[in-house]
């Protein structure tokens, strides 16, 4: 009996049937797969908001969500902003070279559009907690103002530049922004930004 | 019976696994905490599908939900308080469970794979714990999420997208605590079930170890029984149900007396809802994940921290080949690998604690130290098992250490 079995033939199906089944196994498993993504209205909510800033005082700071994720819209006074150089030795990417982190036209040494205005995203870029705004000089001698995230202790200057030695590895993300008038931004729209 | 057993082997699976299943009679406390992590398993499954008739997996429901189940449902309070309560007696019963494996040398040759499907099961039940935690939507949840999620982000090149699959948005949402339902309810009970049945035949399979780690099938009577094996039923199952009744007793008195444990067993920050706008002070895991935790925070750097962190947890499951050691039971073995053995348990202890800390000054640098004994524990085990002065092991089981 076994001596009738054709054994390439047999060792053809076999071969046949197993790759015709995994390819099946691999496209039915796409749908599947791709139900996890952020679905279309997960994306629609992705929509850009609109900030009025005119209200905003000096040393004042607003919180709006955007994409479900928290943004920090901080107006920094003059004395804020000649802060900014002190801690430059301390931190980690002073200069923003790390590209991902912002726009282009927030490469800069305010990290902004307007000097004035920092937009910045509220989610520590170690593992997402939201720093808290912490912008007095002090008690610690390196500290210059900015934002120190409770979770796991790092710490970023009024720019949402990272401090060096801290578990967070770069800079707070700039999301995309403009100025659609002197008194209101919108954040997740830049086109035609200047 | 007979026409049952000719459809159905009810018989020879009840003496295969049962009555004639037969373990060391020398067993001690240590071996009552597979049993009673089956009777928790039992009362989470049980507790956890009244829980789902009434809550409602959505953001805007889900809190008030909870709270719904606490004043209004009739009981509602003390099956919620058992599920919560459950959870944390899991991880205290099946710490205790994998502690007696390495005293005994339980997972080594034969009973690898035993040591490798625990390990699985533990994995799985730490997935359970922490979709779990999302359900009720407080501070806590959410953040702890948020925390979590997000080291899957740290991963070289496709973190970012996969925390997006784990997510299903841009952010923790309604979306997010959805799947986390059906993963809690669904996918990873099935599964937890699924390896609790073939842990046990695999058990069955090889037999169980026993306090002086010899094997007792190479003793047996005329009638092919172990000389040192007694019967699971009615011998064990019934010093087993004592062990169950005390448990119960414990059990009983956190659910009644102190169900939130002082915080440890459900975190404080918990009992205010998810606000996406701000993070708690002071963010800590429950105590289950603790001494991993403490791991992670105790690396001053992304990717590296979630590195030790996974090592931290998954270098337990390659202990069969880690450990050189000739005998099994550290009634034999020598001082090096028992004071190794009391380092780490005491190391895994103030890790836990530690996590429990806030991440800053002498905390973190307690942290490092004993992570540092941590690994140690487990990268040198393959020389100091080797090299340690072991005792001569008897023939057969002994009832004194």
């Amino acid at each position: 009996m076994t001596d009738d079995v054709d054994r390439n033939r047999r060792h053809f199906l076999t071969v046949a049937t197993a790759v015709t089944g995994g390819a099946g196994i691999v496209l039915a498993a796409i749908p599947f797969i791709s139900s996890l993504k952020p679905s279309a209205r997960a994306q629609a909510l992705g929509a850009p908001v609109e900030v009025p800033i005119g209200s905003l005082d000096p040393g004042e700071m607003v919180r709006v969500i955007w994409r479900g994720r928290l943004v920090y819209v901080l107006r920094r006074d003059e004395e804020m902003l000649s802060r900014l150089p002190k801690a430059i030795d301390l931190l980690r990417d002073p200069d923003s070279a790390v590209v991902e982190q912002q726009p282009e036209y927030a490469v800069n040494e305010y990290r902004s559009v307007k000097p004035e205005f920092l937009v910045v995203e509220g989610s520590c870029t170690h593992l997402g907690c939201a720093p808290m705004p912490e912008f007095q000089v002090g008690p610690a001698a390196d500290w210059f103002g900015g934002f120190f995230c409770p979770c796991h202790g790092s710490r970023f200057d009024l720019a949402g530049r990272v401090y060096k030695g801290v578990p967070a590895p770069t800079n707070l993300r700039v999301p995309p922004y403009r100025f659609i008038r002197e008194d209101v931004i919108i954040i997740g729209d830049d086109t035609g930004a200047a | 019976m007979k026409w049952v057993d000719d459809r159905f082997p009810f018989t020879k699976t009840m003496k295969h696994h049962v009555t004639e299943y037969y373990a060391s009679k020398n067993f001690n406390f240590w071996y009552v905490f597979g049993v009673l992590a089956m009777v928790v398993l039992v009362i989470q499954l049980a507790t956890g599908i009244f829980l789902t008739m009434n809550y409602k997996p959505a953001a805007a429901d889900a809190f008030a939900s909870v709270e719904y189940i606490m004043r209004d449902v009739e009981w509602g309070w003390l099956i919620r308080y058992m599920h919560s309560t459950g959870a944390s007696f899991f991880f205290i019963v099946v710490y205790l469970h994998m502690f007696r494996a390495m005293l005994y040398g339980s997972y080594q040759k034969p009973r690898e794979l035993i040591w490798i499907i625990g390990m699985l099961i533990f994995f799985v039940l730490m997935a359970e714990g922490f979709a779990g935690y999302l359900l009720p939507w407080g501070q806590m949840s959410y953040w702890g999420a948020q925390v979590i999620i997000s080291l899957f982000g740290a991963i070289p090149f496709v973190g970012e997208t996969l925390v997006e699959y784990i997510r299903g948005d841009y952010s923790i949402s309604d979306i997010t605590l959805n799947r986390f339902f059906a993963l809690h309810v669904v996918v990873l009970p099935l599964s937890l079930i699924a390896l609790v049945f073939v842990h046990i035949v695999a058990l069955h399979e090889v037999g169980s170890n026993n306090p002086d780690g010899i094997e007792i099938k190479e003793h047996k009577g005329a009638d092919g029984v172990p000389l040192d094996g007694i019967a699971f039923h009615p011998y064990h199952t019934s010093k087993d149900l004592v062990a169950i009744i005390i448990f119960l007793m414990v059990f009983s008195f956190v659910v009644f007396f102190s169900p939130d444990m002082g915080g440890y067993f459900l975190e404080h920050a918990n009992f205010e809802p998810a606000n996406t706008m701000a993070t708690p002070e002071h963010i800590a895991p429950v105590w289950y994940f603790t001494p991993y935790y403490a791991i992670l925070r105790a690396v001053p750097n992304k990717l590296w921290g979630a590195i030790l962190m996974g090592g931290a947890v998954l270098l337990p499951l390659f202990l069969p080949w880690l450990d050189r050691s000739r005998v099994k039971s550290i009634r034999y073995r020598g001082w090096i690998y028992k004071s190794a053995l009391g380092l780490f348990a005491i190391s895994f202890l103030v890790l836990g604690w530690l996590g429990l800390q806030p991440a800053e000054g002498t905390y973190v640098l307690l942290a490092r130290i004993f992570s540092v004994f941590y690994f140690g524990f487990f990268l040198l085990m393959p020389y100091y098992t080797a090299v340690d002065k072991t005792k001569p092991v008897p023939d057969r089981v002994v009832y004194h250490a």
